[in-house]
């Protein structure tokens, strides 16, 4: 049953649930932490409309930098923004950064200890008809293996705004995933999130079977699995993580020891990403076996977000099939 | 404020002094880049010891110029002038590139106070000085931004998407100094990747260029000046220096550019008198003293 602690929305399983991209979160969060701290800016590389940057330039035009088309330039701007008191936040397409300008964030931005937020958009396959150029996959591997970086992968676009206010008042380096479609909003005002913790949205009635760690927006299909098990008399527990590091490790390894059984589900390769940071964990703290899902070491195409999210298996009906799988 | 004659001795004593201290520092290290911190002895003597607004027992001051070294593999000449300026012993210079040292190979702001940013890969320190350049004058603060670069460094396609933004931005506040000593890793500039005309390609992105002798301390001195009166544009002085300036056996020679005396090439000098030779060229002024004299 859903977590009555989670404060999620009241029509959650409904049709008319709302809908919108986790990138709405950038716009909306960086112009409330920006009304909070004059030091915070917003730089943008020539996609101010899609990454929502423009929420925030229209609030506060001085403090919104244009960079033009070039990542490299922004992302080593943005540090030394940083070394002079600012709280610069840096959007692109995830593609191109962390894609293109991974040194400029390793050295001057992670090695170099600065309060930069990397925000990247589009990620996953659910970009859509722009292809695989486009549909980064690889963006929280490459950022969680960086010392002093903190990854924030968050549900919906109630939860992103959460994530942009939190990471604004964390002092240092943070990444933000956000996607370019719509997903349904499933947490509200009052859902709590903070940086470490996660969160859980469905309780099984007794002991769990299966224990299923979610992150993004995949932590809705992965409720929607839960509930059509449920009604199958197979009990999971199901626990979104909007904080890929840190993990919630006392949550995870507690659920995987109860339950003896894990998926993971993220829209993302499953080698490097989240799944794999849960794995590193349990190895050591909880070995159990542990399912994946994810991207499998391929990569997108064109196509419509429901069709791609289907085809490569990331689907309500596949993540229950997988939990079927596993318990048979 | 114009240098007098004996504002110019200072600096170019101060100037002798760094290379004899990166000279020993590099023979203790075992290894480093050689060539390029004593070409830009000269430069960082007139910056630590005349243009720099700064305070050794106080790295951290607010109203402190800010000076980004982008081509950090030549952190030794920082680390001397550092050191004889007072920021911490000299003996220290020995630690170089050692375990445990706050001097690592290339510079970290964050294991040695007065280093402002963490640079080595090229071509991102014009970006952060940017980055800084842009804060404080959003704040409205005098803070002149310095960031020195090779010219190798030049090659990398980061410089050119932070000195397309800046003259956009028209950020007067920073001044940008190039080691123009001809060489790189793998030979002569021209050869390796041509970088002519350096000044036709800065002047076309909408930047006041200077060009200076590296060496001339009171051209340098006048060229920050200058630069300090144009409001509309960033500048950059092209420096030329001579490569491994001050020890004539070596000057203008690539080879030099990354190994530390005693490593180099043997060719005119052996390695095991490389040291000793390097100090006597350097203690008797530019080998125009004969070594008996040093």
């Amino acid at each position: 049953m859903l977590n009555t602690h989670a404060k999620l929305v009241e029509n959650i399983f409904e049709k008319d649930i709302k809908k919108a991209p986790t990138r709405d979160g950038f716009g909306t969060g960086t112009a409330e932490a920006g009304k909070k701290d004059a030091n915070v800016l917003v730089l943008c590389a020539d996609l101010s409309e899609s990454t929502r940057a423009e929420w925030f330039q229209k609030e506060f035009p001085d403090r919104f930098i244009e960079m033009g088309i070039a990542e490299q330039n922004m992302a080593a701007t943005a540090a030394g923004l940083a070394l002079a008191g600012k709280v610069p936040f840096m959007a692109s397409y995830a593609a191109f950064s962390p894609g293109r300008n991974y040194e400029q964030i390793r050295t001057t931005i992670a090695l170099n200890e600065t309060n930069v937020k990397v925000c990247g958009m589009h990620a996953g396959v659910s970009v859509g008809p722009d292809g695989a150029t486009h549909q980064m996959l690889e963006d929280m591997g490459l950022m969680r293996m960086l010392p002093n970086m903190i990854v924030l992968n968050p549900g919906d676009a109630e939860e992103a705004r959460k994530a942009v206010v939190a990471a604004a008042e964390y002092e240092g380096p943070v990444y933000i995933r956000f996607g370019r479609s719509e997903v349904p909003v499933f947490t509200t005002a009052d859902t709590p999130f903070s940086i470490g913790k996660s969160l859980t949205l469905w309780e099984p009635e007794g002991t769990p079977k299966i224990a299923i760690f979610g992150t993004g927006s995949m932590s809705y299909n992965a409720l929607a699995a839960a509930r059509a098990l449920h009604a199958d008399g197979i009990e999971v527990v199901v626990i979104h993580n909007p904080s890929v590091k840190p993990l919630d490790e006392a949550a995870l390894v507690a659920a995987a020891k109860l339950a003896g059984r894990v998926i993971t589900v993220e829209e993302h390769q499953t080698a490097g990403g989240f799944g794999s940071a849960v794995a590193e964990l349990l190895a050591k703290k909880a070995p159990v076996p542990i399912e994946f899902i994810g991207i499998q070491d391929e990569f997108g195409q064109s196509g419509s977000p429901d069709e791609l999210i289907e085809h490569y298996g990331l689907a309500p009906a596949h993540i229950a099939e997988v939990a079927r799988r596993l318990i048979a | 404020m114009a240098l007098t004659d004996k504002d110019v001795a200072l600096l170019e004593d101060k100037a002798e002094q760094i290379r004899e201290t990166i000279v020993t520092m590099l023979v203790e290290a075992k290894s480093g880049h050689t060539a390029g911190p004593l070409d830009m002895a000269d430069i960082f003597a007139a910056f630590y010891f005349h243009i720099l607004k700064h305070d050794p027992k106080n790295p951290d001051w607010e109203e402190r110029d800010r000076l980004i070294l982008s081509n950090g593999h030549i952190v030794p000449v920082r680390y001397a002038a550092m050191a004889h300026a007072g920021y911490f012993p000299i003996e220290e210079c020995m630690t170089l590139r050692k375990f445990g040292s706050r001097l690592q190979g290339h510079p970290e702001r964050l294991r040695l106070p007065g280093m402002e940013t963490t640079s080595g890969p090229l071509g991102e320190g014009l970006s952060q000085g940017a980055g800084m350049a842009w804060a404080l004058r959003a704040d409205k603060k005098p803070n002149r931004v310095y960031v020195l670069m090779g010219d190798g460094e030049q090659d990398e396609g980061n410089v050119w998407e932070a000195v397309m933004w800046m003259g956009k931005q028209k950020l007067h506040n920073l001044t940008a100094v190039i080691d123009r000593n001809n060489i790189q890793i793998d030979g002569m500039t021209e050869d390796v990747m041509p970088l002519e005309s350096l000044r036709a390609k800065y002047e076309a992105f909408n930047w006041h260029v200077i060009e200076v002798d590296g060496h001339n301390i009171r051209a340098f001195v006048d060229a920050v000046e200058e630069a300090k009166a144009i409001y509309e544009k960033p500048t950059v002085i092209i420096a030329h220096t001579i490569a491994g300036k001050g020890v004539p056996e070596i000057e203008g020679d690539y080879r030099w550019h990354g190994n530390p005396p005693g490593k180099g090439p043997t060719d005119k000098i052996p390695a095991d008198k490389q040291a000793e030779v390097f100090l006597k060229d350097i203690r008797s002024m530019k080998g125009k003293l004969p070594h008996e004299y040093a």
